[in-house]
């Protein structure tokens, strides 16, 4: 009846129903402030937005009971942006949303109790998804409260420290039909919680037990399920050989396995892990403790259909890649990031035979040179990304090959490499690239940018971390041709000026700004920026010098969806800075070594931000602002971090770090010590 | 020197009930003893009949202990004895004191064993007293006018005459039992001697019920421990100072144990499985373990746990055992079994349909406690008291089925301070079986929550009030 009246007076859209508005909802709702506009329209469109939306955020729990009582289909609330829930909120929840709602995140929230669980547990009786992880003071009685939610499907529980077997317990058997459970961490858990989780949920797919103080013996019953997918032991140091010794299990539906840092599973133990998971699709070895040699890699007979493999920071041998490169022939991930002894030759073996490879991480495996690369550019042209960070051996011609032979790249790392211009114009050819890290890249300067700015389009994410060799001019080709552009960084780009800023700020989709020590960006070109991207939500101006209050202000009236900000060592004072408590969503602030900035200025930006989580400032603040603030800060969920930057020794260090030679010297005398 | 005492003590415990099975070895140990005698050939006569007698008497008292016509018979044993020992006393004189050394050591030996003999039966003369003294007549002080004398004279015949000795050995444990008394508990388990390699010995029900094993022969005073016993003897005498009558008898006094069988228990009660007359018969190890399994299972539990008032022990040593874990780490399932370990716990739900480890309530507090800490120092406290609150509305509902919030209270602290195995499981957290409690449950919940708002009203104006 209303509806009819609605459109009795609404006469531009009587001939739209409810269904037809919906599919436009759907198309609108990638953009949240076109979706607010769209509310704003009319009534009707108000109210029909309401109805269509499924799926909330809020930003403050104290607009809960409003934001609820208007979006009543609410399936998906995720709480992840209030730091704060208290067990009211938590009953505003259960009464006003109770039936509808699916999925509730608390995973960054605190100060709830069992209590406050209880009526959501036993409110929302078609609830499937509850995320209590980081609830470090949960116990097992909470853990009893989410058993009462019965028809639970997926539970987060990541570190939950306090809880022990007997939480689980109750888990395991009020919760029947769960099927994704994540218990990383939870270091009071042990074989006899998750014996009983096996035992009492047939239904589980997916099992995180990283970092439990499990054994081989719960593996025994975990590993009868007949629908587990994915089994995550991630630094399970209690498995071991001798426990996994008698293990007889057909999993054929397992298809993720992640062993990464078991110090005590070796070769035997692997084996008899693996003998009954024939379908293995993703094996993650990463970090273990015994060396990829021939007779490990034999171990690996029994999954010759596996997909990926992870084997990051092994200590890997030629002989062990070449029987992995002819036993797993349908491989299409491979990470061996951090293999300090990987070779030229032991790559080569691996993918020679590989043709459908798809990823590749060999990020610092240094011993690398040319050879393997132009030999992964001949036998893996399905190549999609390639990460090789800190390959600094190889040779110029390896990139033009890539670029030449590989089309289907869309993610590539070149950070620390010696690619120059001919490279990225041969990579510029790769028509879907996405993401291009081009960090610390010295060889590169504005013609190999305008290569990219033009064949890329389909770029989002550039990094430019100290490439000095890149101007205005590069930046503007970019921000021409990617218009899709999602994240740049032109940190310590010595030469960027407000320019780059200007024509940047094209890029109306730039959600990530990152001009750390760029001493020539002012707040003219912050401000074209602020006004032109509205979706910017992450901003780092740390060391630029001629960032002021003014600058600031301007970001504070447009860019409201400004989440984190770092202005440490610029011109901001006061007055900036209380101007952010204009942005709703700022969650983050980092303010050190900004001499403008008086105790009394930060503690009425503090208190204005109401949404604040996370703060950095000097540790000279600590003791100059009010205990009773910082009391009030960290309870409402911010948590505090004090730098002591000893700046008064070198004046001259952004002049240093500008110089990219000197800056590598000290980074390699850092290392050395 | 000492071992005549001990050995005297357990001869008399001999002749109270076990001699049944000494009595074919004796037969034939009587013979070394008859060749002895031959050898002093006057009073072999004599002695032979006393041993017969000896015999005779130990017989009947094996068969009827308490028959004034056995005591009858003990006292005319006696007077025949005496008559005996007049005897040999005028022999002594006859001869006029012009003994060969070897004849006169034979006469001090038949002497001692004629004394022996009749302070035994004047022992088990007493029916009342039977245990005490009989356990202890020690032919030490009070009986004997010369308790040393006497002690080596025993100890010498033991030495000189295997024979006689044999006569007076007896079943060693009594002894050792005393010094042995934790460690062989039970330990007979999975042990499978063929039967017929043990020799068989069965205690009496008020043998076995005795407090104390060990009597003072002066004072009369009881002992559960021989060598509590010497410790005491000190008070009455420097005689008793000696280190040899200090020392702990040893085995090795006792000659020819070493061929002996071994001994194995039987319990006397018919138709225990420890009972030698079963067909399965599984005889006990040591007199400790006789005395604790007719205890545990023959005798009425009058121990009663102090924690938890249920559980009833009648030896006092598995009490103690028990309240030291009574109460601590109990593992509860929601039907109320307790389970004093975890994987028990867990094994049993793995079991059962529906049951689920109950939570224990005083685990709430800390939780409830770390909740306000944790929301904040200094402006969450109204709220989480709200939140307290409701919490115990929401456990108590289940509890206790109440429904005013002042009771909420009363009934939480009631509960917790009740809290016991007994008592978990009419009010446990979670609630067990479920399918009764669910609907008033649920319905309860769903009242709580209603007027949570309300609760929680304080909460959200602290909350934005700061």
């Amino acid at each position: 009846m209303k509806k009819a009246k609605q459109i009795q007076h609404s006469k531009p859209f009587d001939l739209l129903s409810e269904e037809l508005v919906f599919i436009i909802l759907d198309l609108v709702a990638q953009n949240p402030s076109d979706l607010k506009s769209f509310s704003l329209t009319c009534k009707w469109f108000y109210q029909v937005e309401s109805k269509h939306r499924r799926s909330l955020k809020p930003l403050r729990p104290e607009y809960l009971p409003r934001i609820l009582t208007r979006y009543r289909n609410t399936s998906d609330l995720d709480l992840t942006f209030c730091p704060r829930v208290t067990d009211y909120a938590l009953s505003v929840v259960g009464c006003l949303s109770g039936p509808t709602l699916r999925s509730v995140d608390l995973s960054r929230s605190f100060s709830f109790s069992a209590a406050g669980l209880l009526r959501l547990a036993v409110k929302c009786v078609s609830l499937v998804e509850i995320d209590l992880s980081n609830a470090t003071e949960m116990r097992d009685a909470a853990a009893a409260v989410v058993a009462e939610a019965k028809s639970l499907e997926r539970l987060k529980l990541e570190r939950c420290k306090k809880l022990t077997d007997m939480g689980i317990g109750c888990i395991a058997v009020g919760c029947r039909k769960l099927k994704r459970v994540s218990l990383k961490w939870c270091v009071g858990v042990g074989d006899l919680g998750v014996g009983l989780l096996a035992l009492k949920c047939k239904d589980l797919r997916t099992l995180d037990l990283s970092y439990l103080p499990v054994t081989g013996k719960c593996l025994h019953d975990v590993l009868k399920l007949q629908h587990l997918e994915q089994l995550l032991l991630q630094g399970c140091f209690g498995v071991d050989d001798d426990t996994l010794q008698s293990l007889t299990h057909h999993c054929n539906s397992l298809k993720n396995l992640d062993a990464s840092s078991c110090q005590n599973l070796t070769q035997r133990g692997l084996a008899s892990l693996l003998s009954g998971a024939g379908c293995l699709e993703r094996l993650d070895l990463a970090h273990s403790s015994s060396v990829i040699s021939l007779d490990f890699a034999s171990s690996l007979n029994k999954v010759s259909a596996l997909q990926s493999i992870r084997l990051d920071g092994c200590s890997v041998t030629c002989d062990g890649l070449k029987a992995i490169g002819t036993l797993c022939v349908s491989l299409r991930e491979v990470s061996l990031s951090k293999c300090v002894t990987v070779t030229d030759e032991g790559l080569s073996s691996l993918v020679v035979k590989l043709k459908g490879l798809r990823k590749l991480d060999i990020t610092c495996c240094r011993k690398l040179s040319g050879a393997s690369i132009t030999q992964v550019a001949n036998s893996c042209p399905l190549l999609v990304s390639l990460k090789m960070e800190s390959c600094s051996l190889v040779s110029r011609e390896a990139f033009w090959l890539i670029g030449h032979k590989c089309r289907l790249l869309e993610e590539l790392d070149f950070t620390d490499n010696e690619i120059d211009d001919e490279g990225l114009k041969s990579i510029s050819t790769c028509l879907s690239l996405s993401s291009l890290k081009l960090g610390i890249c010295l060889n590169i300067t504005d013609r190999g940018l305008s290569y990219i700015g033009m064949g890329c389009s389909n770029l989002r994410e550039l990094d430019l971390y100290r490439s000095v060799g890149i101007t205005d001019i590069g930046i503007s080709s970019i921000a021409q041709g990617c218009c899709h552009l999602e994240t740049i960084n032109i940190s310590y780009c010595k030469d960027i000026t407000d320019k780059s800023l200007v024509s940047l700020s094209k890029c109306s989709l730039l959600q990530t700004f990152e001009s750390r020590g760029c001493p020539h960006i002012t707040c003219q070109g912050l401000a074209t920026i602020a006004v032109r991207c509205k979706r910017l939500t992450k901003l780092d101006l740390k060391k630029c010098p001629y960032i002021n209050d003014s600058g600031l202000l301007t970001l504070a009236h447009f860019s409201q969806g400004l989440k984190q900000i770092s202005v440490s060592e610029t011109g901001v004072t006061d007055v900036g800075l209380v101007s952010l408590a204009n942005i709703g969503c700022l969650q983050n602030i980092a303010a050190v070594n900004t001499r403008g900035l008086s105790p009394s200025g930060v503690a009425a930006a503090l208190v204005g931000c109401g949404g604040l989580r996370k703060v950095k400032l000097h540790a000279s603040l600590r003791s100059l602002l009010p205990p009773s603030l910082i009391n009030h800060m960290e309870a409402r969920g911010c948590a505090f971090l004090w730098k002591d930057y000893n700046n008064n020794n070198n004046n001259n260090t952004l002049q240093a770090e500008l110089d990219p030679k000197y800056w590598k010297l000290q980074l390699e005398e850092d290392i050395m010590l | 020197m000492e071992t005549g005492e001990d050995d005297l003590c357990k001869n008399n415990w001999g002749s109270a009930s076990i001699l049944d099975y000494e009595m074919a070895r004796e037969d034939e140990e009587e013979e070394p003893n008859l060749h002895v005698f031959k050898a002093s050939s006057s009073c072999q006569d004599n002695n032979n009949n006393g041993g017969q007698a000896s015999v005779d008497f130990l017989q009947g008292v094996k068969a009827q202990a308490w028959d004034p016509r056995t005591m009858l018979c003990n006292l005319s044993f006696m007077e025949h004895k005496i008559h005996e020992l007049q005897g040999l006393v005028h022999l002594i004189l006859g001869r006029n004191g012009q003994l060969q050394d070897e004849q006169r050591q034979l006469v001090t030996a038949d002497l001692t064993s004629i004394i022996i003999q009749l302070i035994s039966t004047a022992g088990s003369l007493l029916p009342s007293v039977k245990h005490h003294n009989m356990s202890t007549t020690a032919p030490g002080s009070a009986l004997f006018p010369f308790p040393r004398e006497a002690n080596n004279l025993a100890s010498q015949t033991l030495n000189n005459n295997g024979g006689a000795s044999q006569e007076l050995v007896l079943p060693k444990p009594i002894v050792g039992e005393s010094h042995e008394m934790k460690n062989e508990d039970d330990a007979e388990e999975g042990e499978n001697l063929p039967p017929g390699s043990y020799e068989i010995k069965q205690l009496e029900k008020e043998e076995i019920l005795a407090p104390h094993t060990n009597f003072c022969t002066i004072c009369g005073k009881g002992f559960k421990r021989d060598a509590n016993l010497r410790m005491h003897m000190r008070g009455h005498g420097d005689e008793y100072k000696t280190p040899a009558a200090l020392a702990k008898p040893t085995k090795e006094t006792v000659p020819g144990s070493e061929q002996m069988l071994v001994k194995r228990y039987s319990c006397p009660f018919p138709g225990c499985k420890r009972n030698k007359d079963h067909k399965k018969f599984q005889p006990l190890k040591t007199i400790l373990c006789v005395k604790n399994h007719y205890k545990r299972t023959h005798c009425d539990k009058s121990f009663t746990c102090s924690r938890c008032h249920t559980k009833k022990f009648s030896v006092i040593a598995d009490l103690k055992t028990h309240e030291k874990h009574c109460g601590k780490n109990k593992w509860l399932c929601s039907c109320g079994t307790t389970f004093s370990r975890k994987d028990k716990l867990f094994g049993h739900i793995a079991l059962f349909q529906g049951h689920t480890p109950a939570i224990p309530l005083e685990e709430t507090k800390p939780s409830a406690a770390a909740s306000s800490q944790r929301g904040s120092s200094g402006c969450g406290n109204n709220n989480n008291n709200a939140g307290m609150v409701s919490f115990n509305l929401g456990s108590a509902t289940n509890a206790n089925q109440e429904t005013s919030q002042p009771c909420f209270m009363d009934g939480k602290i009631s509960f917790e301070e009740s809290f016991s195995p007994l008592s978990f499981d009419t009010c446990n957290f979670g609630g067990f079986p479920r399918s009764i409690f669910d609907d008033s449950f649920q319905m309860l919940i769903s009242s709580a929550c209603g007027c949570s708002p309300i609760n929680g009203g304080d909460g959200s104006v602290s909350d934005t009030s700061v």
